[in-house]
């Protein structure tokens, strides 16, 4: 009986969690509460995956309206996999936020940072999960506002400035998406995806339907941080408190990049995208503009947080390079690339935050000397490290590989040049923060061994694990998204 | 136990030498004896494996599915096995050099050094006896970031410049070069594994093979194919055991065992004959011989002298590997392990050298033989071995590429070999010459003996220089299974 109403229940239960959280006005209720949403969440997330990947796709309608005249969720193997690594990761950070929000938000708003998680939750996971470009726009607006309010919480003035750029740049973005539905509207008649899939084969004037792309790949190119429209984000990253620079980094971006891939291969299908219109080689250049200009960025930043930031504006890259080649296998790549590096740097800005609380910030000249201090935070940070250049046995390496092996079979020899002389400069900016912990004494005055408490370095070490796992153990991780794909790219049918 | 498992038991036992190295912090001689144990457990379990494989067998062992299709895999080949058996027998005897030099000097991080160390030898040992290119590329970074903790061992400046230059050579060559090799001969031929005649026949043309071979062999930074050699003489500002073990045995003979590896199992010989042969490779392998040799006869720090005579050593392999005929290929895997023990006991004297006189250049050496008669002593065999002279390893392997390039009327790798016969004792025999027949001028004395476990240590090597010219026999019965 319940199952049946699972896709709905995904969203709905930390969208009714989050007032709950705010009429109890409890820092530690309101955890108490995330955490059970987040496992419940992870749960459901599991599930949906696990039937859509037995029994394909899933399509439920609210209030029992028929698609397309009501609002119709529709699971398949692509945003269930989304769905459970926004819930997966949630799980990991509500525990690790306790006390890393104790540290850095003031006691009087911790029942809010709570509650605002949950918005946030509830807005990815509708975003994954709802089959309407309407429904998608509201629940892109919920998680959007909610990520606003998350970074200006963070403990400088200076988050106040990061909130209010990702405030003008976010809605930008959202305003340009929602211009782009509205022209396919015109053209179609219609806002659910599966039945404008079908509809925008039958339209003559191709012209409206190029407009309502571009609006929808600037808009969604802004809240994913495709280059060049990536300036809010690593200010935002970095001066929001250290748990939700690891969610946003992990979760936000990723959904948004599933929005790209659904509206490309479902909605418009790839022929639309790739053949009619320049937006692979667009997106190629772009995507390459990102790898080399932000890894290289990222190199010479001074903080430690900023540094992650710029790394993940140059991943994204890698992302939408793979979605750039138009094919299925590319698809998978950048889906198991979503997969990765959201892990891949959730646990990095996990370990962040760790240094943050014990060092004060994650300056690089704070974290100088950290392999005496923190060893075991410093060692997992190389870990993490080492997926972000791609180094066999992590994360990384397995969708590096992905994305080759499909730039071979696009016979784009370039693109698979490009990606593998980028990873270099991963090289030069995860050894800084080597030469600085391995080689350079800590601050005087440092305390001989301090490592953060275990309910923070705990899920940090758990999700580093977890990169180490889905290298080592790659098969699962690389099949789904191949699942992903498939699902995507044969979603009208 | 079967075949793969012990295989499997070879990989697993430096893995706990490491857990060993760093649960024994505190205790260094129980941390000693630990490693001395694993060190010999590792050769008795590769000794063991020697039956089954000159028997023909290929232990093999899938551990699991690493990416899908592709897993991660064991199995034990002849040249695999070659290279194992001179990994571990020289982890035995370094490990006991290691222990007099760390604590002679006064080394800090000594567990760090003897987990690294470990570490490095069990990707050494996953190298030897993987069973699929996809297995070898996992193995082949886990060496080269695990023993760059070993290389900037000392944590100076220098050190880290140092480190920079090793990781960005290793590192750069691989993902940028052998990666994409490896991708794309998954991408052609569908398959990594190591299959005797190579697994790319029929499914390239000559370009494509031109193209992922010179992938290969640059990808293959360890090998030190000019350009791609700095890293070998910046890392000797590593203590001189893991010069010696690493540089001069693990990481390098990593490299070579990988070209020979490629070229034979990958490629086939036979099919890259077809496919209009691997003529630039020998060129570049015979200039990389030459030049490397000839900045070796300039240097007057002794471990840049050797570093550079082994980025010329290395290019034999490359250049015996690339002729494709059957004796030079096993003139490849003779000198494989003729270099090992030869450059070892050469390391190792530049380190006894460096401990008991603290001497570090060529040109303080004069008369020290007097001082040090069993260090110099040690070294005269090995720079014997390295000319390639008789009674000793590295004549054997150097008749078997000899034999090779004239059997394929190469004459210019003839050549190459006479001159670097011939540079090879300009740049060794000087230092002899210098020990034992000049007096020493300077005055001041060159001390005494270094300390007897490091004595011990390069009196067995030369021993086993000897050693192996006189029975050769398993050595070429395993190269010989190779062709």
């Amino acid at each position: 009986m319940l199952a049946q109403h699972l896709p709905v229940l995904v969203a709905v239960v930390p969208l009714v969690a989050a007032p709950l959280i705010v009429v109890a006005r409890s820092g530690f209720l309101g955890w108490v509460t995330a955490l059970l949403v987040a496992a419940a969440t992870t749960a459901m997330s599991a599930a949906l995956l696990a039937q859509a990947t037995a029994s394909g796709t899933i399509s439920y309608a609210i209030g029992s309206w028929p698609p397309p005249w009501g609002i119709e969720y529709r699971v398949d193997a692509a945003n269930a996999l989304v769905a459970l690594l926004v819930s997966a990761v949630a799980l990991v950070v509500v525990p690790y936020a306790r006390r890393s929000v104790s540290a850095e938000v003031g006691q009087d708003r911790q029942y809010l940072f709570y509650a605002l998680l949950m918005l946030c939750l509830a807005g990815l996971l509708g975003m994954a999960l709802t089959g309407d470009a309407f429904n998608l726009f509201v629940f892109l607006e919920i998680s959007s506002l909610s990520t606003y309010v998350l970074i200006a919480l963070g403990r400088h003035r200076r988050a106040l400035l990061a909130a209010y750029q990702y405030l003008v740049l976010g809605t930008t973005g959202a305003t340009f998406y929602v211009i782009g539905v509205g022209l396919l509207y015109l053209a179609t008649g219609t806002l659910n995806f599966a039945d404008m899939a079908v509809r925008l084969a039958d339209v003559r004037d191709a012209r409206p339907l190029a407009a309502g792309l571009a609006f929808i790949t600037a808009g969604i190119g802004l809240k994913l941080a495709l280059f060049p429209l990536h300036a809010w984000l690593p200010n935002a990253y970095a001066c929001a408190p250290s748990a939700v620079s690891a969610f946003v980094a992990a979760t936000a971006t990723k959904v948004s990049i599933y929005v790209l891939m659904r509206v490309y291969f479902s909605v418009f299908g790839v022929d639309a995208v790739f053949r009619d219109l320049p937006t692979g080689a667009i997106l190629a250049v772009l995507s390459v503009a990102a790898m080399f200009a932000a890894s290289a960025a990222a190199i010479v930043q001074p903080d430690l947080k900023r540094l992650l930031a710029f790394s993940s504006v140059g991943q994204v890259g890698y992302i939408t390079l793979g979605i750039s080649l138009g094919s299925a296998p590319g698809l998978a790549a950048a889906m198991a690339h979503v997969v990765n590096h959201g892990i891949t740097k959730g646990a990095l800005f996990l370990l962040a935050g760790a240094m943050a609380l014990r060092l004060g910030g994650t300056g690089m000249d704070r974290v100088a000397g950290l392999a005496r201090t923190m060893p075991v935070t410093a060692f997992a940070f190389v870990v993490g490290g080492l997926s972000l250049i791609g180094v066999p046995g992590t994360a990384g390496f397995a969708s590096k590989w992905a994305l080759v092996s499909a730039a071979i079979e696009a016979g784009r020899w370039w693109i698979a040049g490009a990606v593998l002389l980028s990873s270099l400069l991963a090289v030069a900016y995860v050894w800084r923060f080597v030469e600085c912990a391995y080689f350079r004494e800590p601050p005087a005055g440092a305390p001989d061994r301090d490592e953060a408490p275990a309910d923070m370095t705990g899920p940090a070490l758990a999700l580093t694990a977890a990169v180490v796992a889905a290298g080592l153990f790659a098969s699962p991780v690389l099949e789904a998204s191949t699942r992903a794909a498939a699902a995507l790219m044969g979603f009208a049918r | 136990m079967t075949g793969g498992e012990l295989a499997l038991a070879a990989l697993a036992v430096p893995l706990a030498g490491v857990a060993f190295a760093a649960a024994l912090h505190r205790n260094p001689d129980w941390r000693e004896a630990a490693t001395f144990a694993t060190a010999g457990m590792l050769f008795f379990l590769v000794v063991s494996l020697a039956p089954a494989v000159l028997a023909g067998e290929r232990p093999s062992v899938v551990l699991f599915e690493m990416l899908p299709g592709l897993p991660v895999a064991l199995a034990v080949e002849p040249l695999g096995w070659l290279f194992a058996a001179v990994a571990s027998s020289l982890w035995v005897v370094s490990t006991a050099y290691s222990v007099g030099y760390l604590r002679a000097n006064g080394e800090g991080r000594q567990s760090r050094f003897f987990a690294c160390f470990a570490g490095a030898i069990f990707a050494a040992v996953g190298i030897a006896f993987a069973g699929n290119l996809l297995t070898l590329f996992l193995f082949y970074e886990i060496l080269t970031l695990v023993t760059y903790p070993l290389v900037t061992h000392h944590g100076t400046d220098e050190a880290r410049r140092a480190g920079r230059v090793y990781l960005g050579v290793l590192v750069g060559t691989s993902i940028v070069f052998l990666l994409p090799a490896v991708i794309a001969t998954a991408a052609l031929a569908g398959t990594l594994d190591f299959r005797p005649g190579g697994i790319l026949g029929g499914r390239v043309d000559a370009t494509a093979a031109g193209v992922l071979l010179a992938l290969f062999m640059f990808g293959i930074g360890k090998a030190a194919l000019m350009p791609f050699h700095r890293w070998l003489p910046a890392a000797m500002v590593a203590p001189t055991p893991v010069s010696a073990l690493l540089h001069a045995v693990a990481v390098v003979k990593a490299g070579v065992f990988c070209v020979v590896k490629v070229i034979v199992y990958v490629f086939g010989t036979e099919t890259l004959a077809a496919l209009g042969g691997a003529a630039w490779l020998t060129a570049v392998a015979a200039f990389t011989l030459v030049a490397a040799s000839a900045v070796a006869l300039r240097a007057d720090n002794l471990k840049r002298r050797l570093a550079y005579s082994t980025v010329s050593q290395l290019a034999y392999v490359t250049m015996a590997a690339s002729l494709l005929t059957p004796a030079a290929v096993m003139g490849a895997a003779l000198h494989l392990v003729a270099h090992a023990f030869g450059k070892i006991t050469l390391f190792f004297a530049a380190g006894s050298i460096y401990t008991a006189a603290h001497k570090t250049e060529v040109s303080q050496l004069d008369g020290i033989g007097r001082a040090m008669p069993w260090t110099m002593g040690a070294f005269a065999v090995g720079a014997l071995s390295m000319i390639g002279l008789p009674p000793l390893a590295g004549f054997v392997s150097k008749w078997y590429i000899l034999t090779g390039a004239m059997g394929a009327r190469d004459w210019l790798v003839v050549g190459t070999l006479a001159a670097s016969t011939l540079l090879n004792a300009a740049y060794f025999l000087p230092i002899v010459y210098r020990a034992f027949f000049v007096a020493d001028t300077a005055g001041g004395g060159h001390g005494h003996e270094a300390p007897a476990p490091m004595v011990v240590a390069q009196a067995v090597t030369a021993a086993a220089c000897v050693a192996l010219f006189l029975f050769p026999g398993l050595a070429i019965a395993l190269a010989k299974a190779l062709t």
